[in-house]
C-alpha cells in the first residue's frame, strides 16, 4: 500500500487552514460596498398580511432599501421549486402549492418570510426591520403531524384537507393474503420526532450584481452550488445559468440542511440588482432553527407477520409525514421513495407494503436530514424486529439471522436490488467488539447498585448514491443524479482536480487527493482538489446521500482512467513503440517485458510542449473530464449495539457503551471513516437520548428555537464509541466504494431504543428518551407517551 | 455612544473607536478582521467564539468589547509560532483527526489550551466535562477528546 494511497491513514490537508483560523466560510466574506439584510419573519403560525407600513423602517438610520411580498409579485418571478414529483396511490400528483420567495397575502409558519430590509450595517438592518409594521390576521394553526388532515384549517387552498399526497408502495394485497396466514402478528405505533440540523456554521449568503458583465455572484453556504444555481436561474429568477457565479466557500456543516434552495439567497440574489450593492446576511441561531429545513417528523404504525419460527412473512407500514408549510427542495422525495424502498432492511421477508400520508402543516418545511429517509425506515424496522423478538421469545440476534438475507443480488419487494453484503459478518462483529457474552454480568453489576441495565441491536441497512438517473427520473426526480469529474495535469506533472460534489466537513481534500495520488503513483502533495465554485468546475450534484466518493470519486476516476489512455499514446511515440504495449506502473510509462520506460511528469511536459509530439494524431494537452452516472445504489449495512444503564429513581438514561460494525466497502482513509462514523452515531443518539423540535400544539410557536431550549448533544454526553468494519467491496463503482456519512445517524437511534426499552421492561418508548419520559413510562408501562 | 478601545490582541496593541453596543466578537471579526473566531449561538452557549482574555477562555459574543478595554486578548490567529507552526494543541487535532467542517475547532482549540494548568492528566470523562461549554455537530466528541488529551501532554 502506497503511504498516501488507498488506505492510507492520511491526516488531512484542509486542517492548517481551519485549526489556524484561516479558513474562509461564507459570513468571514466582506465586499467593497456592503450592504446587510435583515428578514422581517411572521411571528405567527398562520395569519394573513393585511397591509405592510414601512413609513417608519424606512426612514431609519442607514437603511437602503425595504422590499416586501408585493414587490416579489409585480416582478414576475416564479416560487422555490420542488424537485421531486410523487404520485399519489389514486394516480393523482401530489399538490405542490406556491412556495414564494417572500410571503404574499399569507404567512404560513413563525419565520416565515415577510419582508426584507437592507441596510448600511446588520444593525441598522435588525433595527428597521423591527420597526415595519405589518397587520396580521391571526389564524386558526395546523400543528400536529398526526391530526393535520383532519383540521378544520387548510394551510393551503389548493390542499383542503392539507394532505400533500397519499403514496402506496409495495404489494397490498399479498400482505392482506400473508397476515391470514400468519402464526403471530406483532404490531407497533411510533413517532420519529422532528429534528433541527444545527450544522454549527449558520446559513449565510452574500450576493453581488456587476452591471458591467450583467451578472451576479453567489456566496453561499450551500452543499451543492450547482443545483443551487440551475434551481435559482431556470426555474426562480429566470437569470441566464452563465450570468450566476454560485460560490459554496468553506462550509461549516451541512447534514442536509444546506442542500436546499432557500428563500433568503434567492431575495439576495435578485435585490442585489435593483440595490447594485452587494447583500449580506447571515441567520442567527434562533433564525436557523426557525428557517432551516427540518428533519424526520413521521407518525408511524406498524404490523410484522411471521410463521411460527419467527421468520417474517409481511410486513404493512403505515406512515403520516410532515411536510411542513412549504415544500422544501427535497421534501416529498425523502418519505417515499427514501423511506418505503429501505423496509425489507437486512431481512428476506417475502411481501411489504407501505402507505405514506403527506401533509401540510404550519410548520418549518421539512426536508433531507443526515440519512434522510433511512433513518426514518430503518427505526421502524428495527424496532419492529425487537418488538417481534421479544413477543417471539427469541434472542434478538437469533430472529435476524432467521431472517438475514444470505444471496446476492438480491431484489427486495420494495424495489431495490442489493448487490452485495455480509450480514452475518457485521453481526457476529458487533456481538464480539460488544462483549454480549459479558452482559449477563454487567447487568447483574448494575442490578446489585439497584439500576436497570439494557442492550439493544440495531441491523440497519441504507441506499447511498441515489441513482440511475433515469430511473430516479422515472421515480419523479427532476435532476439528474450523476457527479462530474476534471483531471487536469500541469506540464511539470502536477495535478488539479475539480469535482462537483463538495466538502463540508468530509475531508475530500484529502481523500479525493489519496485516489488520485494512488491511481497516478505521485505523491498526494502534487494532487490539490478544487470544489464549491461553479466558476471552476464543470458541473455537479453536490454532496448529500453519502454519494461524493461512491459518485464523485468515481467520475475522478474515469478521468483519471482517460489520462493515462491518452498518456500511453504520448509515452508509446516517446518510446517508439505501440501504445498497446504500454503499461503504467507506480507512476511510470513502461513497455510491456523491457525496461523502457518514461516518468508521467516527462509525458506531461511532452503534452504541453508537444515538439517530439504526434501532432497528426493526437490534440496537445493533458486535461480530462468525465462524468459518472451509477448503475445501483450502495447499500452500505452493518449492526449496532447499544448497552445502557437506566436509573429507576430519576429515569436518566446512561450510554454506557456503543459498538458499531459496518461495511462501507473498501476504505479510502480509515481515520475519516471513523470520524464520519463516531459524529454519525453522536446524531442519532442526540435524537434517541435528547434532541425533539417541540410545537406549541396551538399557537404553532417554536418552542425549542435557541440552545437553551434543545438540546444539543455535548461532549459528556456519550462514552467512547467502539468501531469496526468488514469489507464486502461494492461490485458497481471503480473504487468498491458504499459511502459512510449516513450510517451512524441512521443505525443508532433503535439500538439505543432498543436498549432503554429492554433496561426498563415496557415495549415502547418514543424519542427522546428524556428522563421524564422513561420515568413515566416505568410508571405506568405505557407503550407511547409522546403527545 | 462611541467609545475609544485600546487592549493587546495576539501581542499587538491596538485602538479603535467603536459603538459601546459592540460586543468583543463583533470587535474581534468585523473590526479587526480576524475571522478566525466565529460566532454559532450568540447566546454564549456553543463556545464557538471562544478566545482568551487574560489567559481564561470565554465566550466572546457574551462580552462587550469595553469589558476588554486594556486586556491581553489572543484569538485562534495568535496561537500558531510567528513562523506559522502550529502550537502543539493545534498539531494533535490534526494529528488525531478532532475536527471535520472546522467551523466549531477554533474555540474548540482556544477552550482546550486553557485546560492545561486547570487539569493534569485528565481522564476522557474529565475532558469530556471541561468541554462541555463547546458544542461540535461533526466529530461525535471522541476525536477531540484524543487531541486534548495528546495536546496537554504535548505541551507539557
Amino acid at each position: 500500500m502506497k503511504a498516501d494511497g488507498i488506505g492510507a491513514r492520511v491526516t488531512r490537508k484542509e486542517d492548517y487552514r481551519f485549526l489556524t483560523g484561516n479558513g474562509q466560510y461564507t459570513d468571514d466574506i466582506i465586499l467593497p460596498r456592503q450592504t446587510y439584510a435583515a428578514f422581517v419573519r411572521s411571528p405567527h403560525a398562520h395569519a394573513t398580511i393585511n397591509g405592510i407600513d414601512s413609513t417608519a423602517a424606512a426612514a431609519m438610520p442607514g437603511v437602503v432599501a425595504i422590499f416586501t411580498g408585493k414587490d416579489i409579485e409585480e416582478s414576475k418571478i416564479g416560487g422555490l421549486p420542488c424537485g421531486w414529483g410523487i404520485t399519489s396511490k389514486d394516480g393523482t400528483p401530489a399538490i405542490e402549492p406556491p412556495h414564494p420567495i417572500l410571503c404574499i397575502g399569507k404567512a404560513r409558519y413563525v419565520g416565515d418570510h415577510v419582508a426584507v430590509v437592507i441596510a448600511e450595517t446588520p444593525e441598522q438592518a435588525r433595527a428597521a426591520a423591527d420597526a415595519m409594521e405589518v397587520d396580521y390576521g391571526i389564524l386558526p394553526a395546523v400543528v400536529s403531524t398526526g391530526t393535520a388532515a383532519a383540521s378544520k384549517t387548510a394551510v393551503h387552498d389548493q390542499a383542503p384537507n392539507n394532505v400533500c399526497y397519499t403514496w402506496g408502495h409495495g404489494d397490498e394485497a399479498g400482505v392482506k393474503a400473508a397476515f391470514e396466514k400468519a402464526h403471530h402478528i406483532s404490531t407497533l405505533e411510533l413517532i420519529n420526532q422532528r429534528l433541527a440540523p444545527n450544522a454549527m456554521e449558520p446559513r449565510a449568503a452574500n450576493a453581488v450584481y456587476d452591471r458591467s458583465s450583467e451578472s451576479y455572484t453567489l456566496y453561499v453556504a450551500n452543499q451543492n452550488p450547482h443545483v443551487e444555481r440551475l434551481l435559482m436561474c431556470a426555474f426562480v429568477l429566470g437569470i441566464p445559468e452563465h450570468k450566476l457565479r454560485v460560490v459554496a466557500p468553506d462550509v461549516g456543516g451541512g447534514f442536509g440542511s444546506k442542500i436546499f434552495v432557500y428563500a433568503e439567497e434567492t431575495v439576495l440574489v435578485w435585490a442585489s440588482k435593483r440595490v447594485n450593492r452587494p447583500i449580506k446576511w447571515t441567520a442567527d441561531r434562533t433564525e436557523a432553527f426557525l428557517s432551516d429545513a427540518h428533519g424526520r417528523d413521521h407518525v408511524t404504525k406498524a404490523q410484522l407477520a411471521m410463521d411460527k419460527d419467527g421468520k417474517f412473512l409481511a410486513f404493512r407500514v403505515d406512515t403520516t409525514a410532515a411536510m411542513g408549510a412549504y415544500l422544501s427542495t427535497f421534501s416529498t422525495a425523502v418519505p417515499t421513495i427514501l423511506y418505503g424502498t429501505l423496509l425489507a432492511g437486512q431481512y428476506t421477508t417475502p411481501s411489504i407494503y407501505v402507505e405514506v400520508t403527506a401533509v401540510f402543516t404550519n410548520t418549518s418545511p421539512v426536508d433531507a436530514y443526515r440519512g434522510a429517509g433511512r433513518p426514518e425506515a430503518t427505526y421502524v424496522v428495527e424496532r419492529m424486529v425487537e418488538v417481534a423478538a421479544r413477543d417471539m421469545k427469541l434472542d434478538p440476534a437469533e430472529i435476524r439471522r432467521r431472517n438475514f438475507i444470505r444471496t446476492f443480488p438480491y431484489a427486495t419487494p420494495v424495489g431495490l436490488t442489493y448487490d452485495v453484503g455480509d450480514y452475518d459478518a457485521t453481526l457476529d462483529g458487533a456481538i464480539k467488539m460488544a462483549d454480549v457474552a459479558g452482559f449477563a454480568a454487567r447487568k447483574a453489576a448494575s442490578e446489585a447498585r439497584g439500576m436497570k441495565r439494557g442492550l439493544g441491536y440495531s441491523s440497519y441497512i441504507e441506499a447511498c448514491g441515489l441513482a440511475p438517473s433515469n430511473v430516479a427520473g422515472a421515480l419523479g426526480a427532476r435532476a439528474g443524479l450523476f457527479e462530474s469529474g476534471e483531471v487536469r495535469v500541469h506540464p511539470t506533472g502536477k495535478v488539479e482536480v475539480f469535482t462537483g460534489s463538495h466538502s463540508h466537513g468530509q475531508g475530500h481534500e484529502t481523500t479525493f487527493a489519496q485516489v488520485v495520488a494512488d491511481k497516478l503513483g505521485i505523491p498526494i502533495d502534487d494532487v490539490s482538489i478544487s470544489h464549491g465554485d461553479t466558476g471552476k468546475v464543470l458541473f455537479g450534484m453536490g454532496t448529500y446521500g453519502s454519494r461524493s466518493l461512491a459518485v464523485g470519486g468515481s467520475a475522478i476516476v474515469k478521468a483519471v482512467d482517460k489520462v493515462i489512455a491518452k498518456g500511453k499514446k504520448i509515452a508509446a511515440h516517446l518510446l517508439e513503440a505501440s501504445d498497446t504495449d504500454i503499461e503504467f506502473v507506480n507512476g511510470e510509462f513502461i513497455v510491456k517485458g523491457t525496461d523502457k520506460k518514461v516518468p508521467f511528469a516527462s509525458v506531461s511536459l511532452t503534452a504541453y510542449v508537444p515538439h517530439n509530439y504526434p501532432l497528426d494524431k493526437l490534440e496537445p494537452g493533458l486535461n480530462e473530464n468525465a462524468f459518472y452516472d451509477p448503475t445501483n445504489f450502495t447499500y452500505p449495512a452493518g449492526t449496532h449495539i447499544c448497552e445502557v444503564e437506566v436509573d429507576p429513581q430519576t429515569g436518566k438514561v446512561e450510554i454506557c457503551a456503543f459498538t458499531a460494525v459496518d461495511d462501507f466497502g473498501n476504505i479510502i482513509n480509515p481515520m475519516i471513516v471513523e470520524g464520519q462514523v463516531h459524529g454519525g452515531v453522536a446524531q442519532g443518539l442526540g435524537q434517541a437520548l435528547l434532541e425533539d423540535c417541540i410545537y406549541d400544539p396551538e399557537s404553532g410557536q417554536l418552542l425549542t428555537a435557541s440552545y437553551m431550549d434543545y438540546a444539543m448533544p455535548r461532549a459528556d454526553d456519550f462514552p467512547n464509541f467502539k468501531v469496526g468494519n468488514n469489507v464486502t467491496a461494492c461490485t458497481h463503482n471503480p473504487l468498491g466504494v458504499k459511502g459512510c456519512g449516513e450510517a451512524g445517524a441512521i443505525g443508532s437511534p433503535p439500538a439505543f431504543i432498543n436498549a432503554v426499552t429492554d433496561a426498563i421492561g415496557v415495549k415502547h418508548i418514543d424519542m427522546p428518551a428524556t428522563p421524564e419520559r422513561v420515568w413515566r413510562a416505568m410508571q405506568t408501562q405505557s407503550q407511547s407517551v409522546h403527545a | 455612544m462611541s467609545m475609544n478601545i485600546t487592549m493587546k490582541v495576539n501581542g499587538k496593541s491596538v485602538t479603535a473607536a467603536v459603538a459601546a453596543s459592540t460586543t468583543l466578537v463583533e470587535f474581534i471579526r468585523e473590526h479587526l478582521r480576524l475571522t478566525g473566531t466565529h460566532v454559532g449561538c450568540n447566546t454564549s452557549q456553543c463556545g464557538a467564539c471562544t478566545v482568551h482574555v487574560n489567559g481564561r477562555a470565554v465566550k466572546s459574543c457574551n462580552m462587550l468589547v469595553a469589558q476588554a478595554q486594556g486586556a491581553d486578548v489572543m484569538t485562534i490567529e495568535g496561537l500558531a509560532a510567528a513562523n506559522g507552526d502550529m502550537h502543539p494543541m493545534q498539531a494533535a487535532f490534526k494529528e488525531h483527526h478532532g475536527l471535520q467542517c472546522g467551523f466549531c475547532t477554533p474555540g474548540m482549540v482556544m477552550s482546550a489550551c486553557e485546560l492545561k494548568g486547570k487539569v493534569t492528566n485528565p481522564s476522557d470523562e474529565e475532558i469530556r466535562a471541561c468541554l462541555d461549554g463547546n458544542i461540535c455537530r461533526c466529530t461525535g466528541y471522541q476525536n477531540i477528546v484524543t487531541s486534548v488529551k495528546a495536546g496537554l501532554a504535548a505541551m507539557s
